[in-house]
């Protein structure tokens, strides 16, 4: 009986997933949004500079962000 | 149940191939469009007989905007002898393309399509995305992108279409 229940309650609940589902394709024309600085993963270029110059300084290592490095930490 | 994964791989096929194939290729006949201009409305079929450099291009779109020096000067060197270049603008907010307009005058055909309806019956994948056509309606080049490398590749592209 119990078991029903659950089975029903997993059936019941299946629709759900379909809000995991993609929103759809975003086209080339509809990017506008997307665009805009502030929706960029790093704003502002000098200050992601610093804090990775920090952050491998911090590590004692280097490279790993683009940049080439044998990983002696002196650069 | 041979015949149902039978059917469901011949549906999975279908949208394969399907997806791969819906896009504007060298040698087919362009899409027909109908859109505003800055004054009428304007369809591709009033420039039969014209070879037109369709160009979609959006406000937000930085190559877009070295793009539009390019064009005005392609418009004014082959504008005689048979060119059109068209900007569709692909803005949902016709203000943005305006704003865009007042720094980046265009001395060529614009047209406005704030439904996205024209850049989808083309497949547009990237913006800016040119596609050069001929005479007759047929596509002749269709390139995504605008890099200063690149002027030299297209205004030869558009020399041949105008067989000069």
């Amino acid at each position: 009986m119990k078991n029903k229940a659950m089975g029903l309650l997993m059936l019941a609940l299946l629709p759900w997933l379909g809000a995991c589902s993609s929103p759809g394709q975003v086209h080339a024309w509809e990017k506008g949004k997307l665009a805009k600085p502030g929706m960029a993963f790093d704003g502002d270029p000098l200050d992601l500079r610093f804090v990775q110059h920090i952050y491998t300084s911090k590590e004692n290592s280097s490279g790993g962000q683009g940049v080439g490095g044998g990983g002696c930490g002196c650069n | 149940m041979k015949l149902f994964f039978a059917r469901g791989a011949v549906l999975v096929l279908a949208t394969l191939l399907g997806l791969s194939a819906w896009a504007v290729e060298v040698g087919e006949t362009a899409p027909e469009f109908d859109l505003s201009g800055r004054l009428a409305a304007v369809k591709l079929s009033d420039y039969k007989g014209k070879t037109v450099y369709l160009d979609f291009w959006a406000s937000w779109c930085g190559p877009c905007k070295q793009s539009f020096p390019w064009m005005n000067e392609m418009q004014a060197r082959y504008g005689a002898k048979g060119l059109r270049v068209v900007g569709v603008n692909v803005d949902q907010k016709t203000d943005a393309a305006n704003a865009f307009l007042r720094s980046h005058p265009a001395n060529f055909e614009l047209l406005f399509d704030p439904t996205g309806k024209t850049p989808k019956s083309y497949a547009i994948k990237a913006m800016p995305t040119s596609v050069l056509i001929g005479p007759d309606g047929t596509v002749l080049h269709v390139h995504s992108g605008f890099k200063d490398d690149e002027r030299a590749m297209l205004e030869q592209q558009i020399k041949q279409a105008l067989r000069l």
